[in-house]
C-alpha cells in the first residue's frame, strides 16, 4: 500500500499555545483514517497544516506525493477539503456555489456546470439547488460544503468534523454519504470528537490529545482497549457512593470512575444486559437507593480516562493550557 | 505569462460571486445608495446657508467633497467583506484550491468597483437636483469620475489588508470610521482650508483627499471663481498628486494584503 499522507513531527504553536507536539501521521491508499480527540486536541491545525492553509513551525509533510512545505500548489491539485464550518457563500444557491468552486479548480464552463448539476443529484440537493444558501438546513450545508470538495474528484479529501452541530439524522445521512465515496476509493482523513463516528467510518484510528499521539491502531484494537458497554449508575444519596462503588467493582473489568459532583459511578463491564440485571439485584440487596441508571457504549470520555486517566475536557479557550503540554517537550522530536 | 490569464480568469469568478451578491442583498444597495444622497442633502441645505464661498455656490463646491468622502466610506465595505469571508472559512476554502492565490482580493476590490460606480450615479443625480453642474467637458467630466474611481480602488487595497488582518467584523466598522473621518474632514472636502489653523491647513493641504477633491472640482468646473490660487504643489497639481497616491498605496497594500491573505486561517 502506497502511502497518501506522510507527516513528520508537526509542531505549530499558537503564542504560549501549543496546538501540535511532534505528531506523526501516516495514511495509506483508499483507507480511511481517523483523527479522533476533543476540542482543541490539535486535529485542526492538524488538517490544516496538511492542506496547506498553515505551515508548522517544525516538521514536514508530503501529500499525494507533493510536499505540503515546498510544493503546495501541486498539493492544492490532489486535495478536497470540507472545513469544520460550512465554507459556503449564504448569497449564493448551491448550485452557483458549486459551479464557482469547479470553475476556480479550472473545470471550464460546461464540466463545472455538469458537475455541479451532477454533485446536487449524488447529495439529494437538486430541488434546493437554486434557493440561496442561506434558506438551507445545517444538515443541507453541510452535504453541500461536502459536495465542494469533491468537485475535482480529488485523490484525497480531508474533512474536519464534518458532522459536528448536527442533528442524529443528518449525521446518519452523512456518514451515508461519506461510506459511499470512500467505496469508490478516494483516500480520507477524518476528524471527529466522536469514538462512535470513527468506528463506524474509519478503517484507523489515531487518538490525539494536546496536540500527540495517545494510542492507534483499527477500531476493534482501539474498543480492546477502553472495553466494551458501561454501566452509568446514579444514586440518590451522595452517601451511597463508596458502598456503590464496592459493589460495581465486583463486575468491573476495567477502571471504575466515579463523580460526586453528580453523584454518578460509571463502570466498564462485559456481557451486556445480563450482568447489569445482576448488578442492579445486588445494588437493590444492599438496600441502595437509585435515582438513574443505564447500559451504554463507551464514548470518547471513555477513551481518554482509559487511556490518559483524565477526561476529555478541553480549557474554557478550546485548547490546553500551554503549562499542561510543556512539561511534555521531552519528547518532542 | 499563464499566472496572469489564470489570475485574471480566477479573478472574474471571484467579482461574478460578489455581483451576484449585490443582486441578492438589495438592502446592502439600498444603504450604499441612501447613505450618500443624504450626505449630499443634508451638507448643501445644513452647512449650505452657513458656509460662504467666495462668488460660487457652495452646493457646487460641496458635490466633489462629497463624492470623495463617499469614495473612501465605499472602499471600508471591502474590508467587512474580506473580514466575513475569513470568519467564516470560506478563506480557507479558496485557499485550499490550486486557483491563482491573488485572485480572492482581485476579484473582491474589482467588484467593489462596481458598488462605487453606482454610489457616484446616485450622488450625482442628487447633485444636479439640488444644483450641481459639470462646467466642463464630457471629457473631462468623465476624468473627473474615473479619479474618484481610481483612488477608491487604491483605498479597497488598504481596507483588503484591513480585513486580512482584524480578527473580527466588528472591529472594522469603528477603525474605518476612526480613520475615514479625519481623514475627510480635515481637508478641503466641506470647507475651504485657507481658514483652518496652521497645523491642521497643513495637514489638509497634503492630505491626498484635498487634492482628489481639488483634482475632481477642476475636471468638473467646480472650483468658485475668485477662489484663492493654491500655494503648495499638491493642490496645484491635484491629478498628478492623487495618483501619485493611488500608485503608491496599490504598490504598497496590494502586496501587504496577499502576504496577509495567505496566512489568513480560521483558527479552530
Amino acid at each position: 500500500m502506497k502511502n497518501v499522507v506522510e507527516a513528520f513531527g508537526l509542531v505549530k504553536h499558537y503564542g504560549e499555545v501549543v496546538a501540535l507536539d511532534g505528531l506523526d501521521l501516516v495514511v495509506t491508499e483508499g483507507s480511511v483514517y481517523g483523527l479522533l480527540g476533543p476540542n482543541g486536541a490539535g486535529k485542526t491545525t492538524a488538517v490544516s497544516i496538511l492542506a496547506t492553509l498553515l505551515r508548522p513551525d517544525a516538521g514536514s509533510a508530503r501529500v499525494a506525493g507533493a510536499d505540503v512545505l515546498e510544493e503546495p500548489a501541486l498539493v492544492r491539485e490532489k486535495i478536497g477539503l470540507s472545513g469544520q464550518y460550512a465554507a459556503l457563500d449564504e448569497h449564493l444557491t448551491g448550485f452557483e456555489n458549486l459551479d464557482m468552486i469547479g470553475r476556480l479548480y479550472r473545470l471550464g464552463r460546461s464540466r463545472s456546470r455538469a458537475r455541479a448539476a451532477e454533485l446536487l443529484e449524488v447529495f439529494d440537493l437538486s430541488e434546493a439547488g437554486n434557493r440561496p444558501v442561506k434558506t438551507y438546513s445545517g444538515g443541507m450545508r453541510r452535504r453541500l460544503d461536502l459536495a465542494g470538495a469533491l468537485v475535482a474528484s480529488p485523490p484525497v479529501l480531508f474533512l474536519d468534523e464534518p458532522t459536528t452541530g448536527l442533528d442524529p439524522r443528518s449525521r446518519i445521512e452523512l456518514w451515508g454519504v461519506i461510506r459511499e465515496l470512500v467505496a469508490r476509493g478516494s483516500t480520507l482523513l477524518l476528524t471527529t470528537q466522536y469514538l462512535e463516528e470513527a468506528d463506524y467510518l474509519a478503517d484507523r484510528i489515531m487518538v490525539i490529545d494536546r496536540g500527540q499521539e495517545i494510542a492507534q491502531g483499527t477500531p476493534d484494537d482501539l474498543k480492546t482497549m477502553v472495553g466494551g458497554e458501561r454501566i452509568e449508575v446514579t444514586v440518590a444519596s451522595v452517601n451511597d457512593l463508596p458502598r456503590t462503588q464496592e459493589v460495581l467493582e465486583g463486575f468491573a473489568v476495567g477502571d471504575l470512575a466515579s463523580e460526586e459532583r453528580n453523584r454518578k459511578v460509571t463502570v466498564p463491564i462485559s456481557g451486556g444486559a445480563a450482568v447489569l440485571t445482576r448488578a442492579l439485584r445486588t445494588l437493590d440487596a444492599a438496600g441502595i437507593d437509585l435515582h438513574d441508571v443505564g447500559l451504554r457504549r463507551p464514548t470518547l470520555n471513555d477513551v481518554f480516562l482509559t487511556l490518559t486517566g483524565h477526561t476529555a475536557e478541553p480549557s474554557k479557550n478550546g485548547r490546553m493550557p500551554v503549562a499542561n503540554s510543556a512539561s511534555k517537550k521531552g519528547r518532542k522530536r | 505569462m499563464i499566472g496572469i490569464t489564470h489570475l485574471l480568469a480566477d479573478s472574474m469568478v471571484i467579482a461574478k460571486r460578489n455581483v451576484i451578491k449585490i443582486k441578492r442583498v438589495p438592502e446592502v444597495l439600498v444603504f450604499v445608495l441612501v447613505a450618500p444622497t443624504m450626505m449630499t442633502l443634508m451638507f448643501s441645505y445644513v452647512f449650505g446657508g452657513s458656509i460662504n464661498i467666495s462668488d460660487g455656490s457652495y452646493r457646487e463646491f460641496l458635490i466633489a467633497g462629497i463624492f470623495a468622502q463617499s469614495m473612501l466610506f465605499g472602499a471600508t465595505s471591502t474590508s467587512v467583506a474580506v473580514a466575513e469571508d475569513k470568519e467564516k472559512g470560506i478563506i480557507d476554502r479558496f485557499r485550499s484550491l490550486p486557483m491563482s492565490q491573488s485572485a480572492v482580493l482581485a476579484g473582491r476590490t474589482a467588484s467593489d468597483i462596481i458598488y462605487n460606480v453606482l454610489t457616484l450615479f446616485v450622488m450625482s443625480l442628487t447633485g444636479l437636483v439640488v444644483g450641481w453642474r459639470i462646467n466642463t467637458s464630457l471629457w473631462e467630466g468623465l476624468a473627473g469620475f474615473g479619479l474618484l474611481l481610481a483612488f477608491s480602488y487604491a483605498f479597497s487595497w488598504i481596507m483588503a489588508f484591513v480585513g486580512v488582518m482584524v480578527p473580527s467584523v466588528e472591529v472594522i466598522n469603528n477603525a474605518g470610521f476612526m480613520v475615514v473621518m479625519p481623514l475627510t474632514f480635515i481637508a478641503n472636502t466641506f470647507v475651504p482650508i485657507e481658514n483652518l489653523p496652521t497645523v491642521l491647513r497643513v495637514f489638509a493641504e497634503w492630505n491626498p483627499i484635498s487634492a482628489l477633491t481639488q483634482g475632481a472640482r477642476e475636471l468638473f468646473g467646480n472650483i468658485p471663481l475668485g477662489a484663492p490660487e493654491p500655494t503648495v504643489w499638491p493642490l496645484q497639481n491635484p491629478v498628478a498628486y492623487t495618483l501619485i497616491w493611488v500608485l503608491v498605496i496599490i504598490a504598497i497594500f496590494a502586496p501587504l494584503a496577499n502576504l496577509g491573505y495567505r496566512k489568513a486561517v480560521k483558527q479552530g
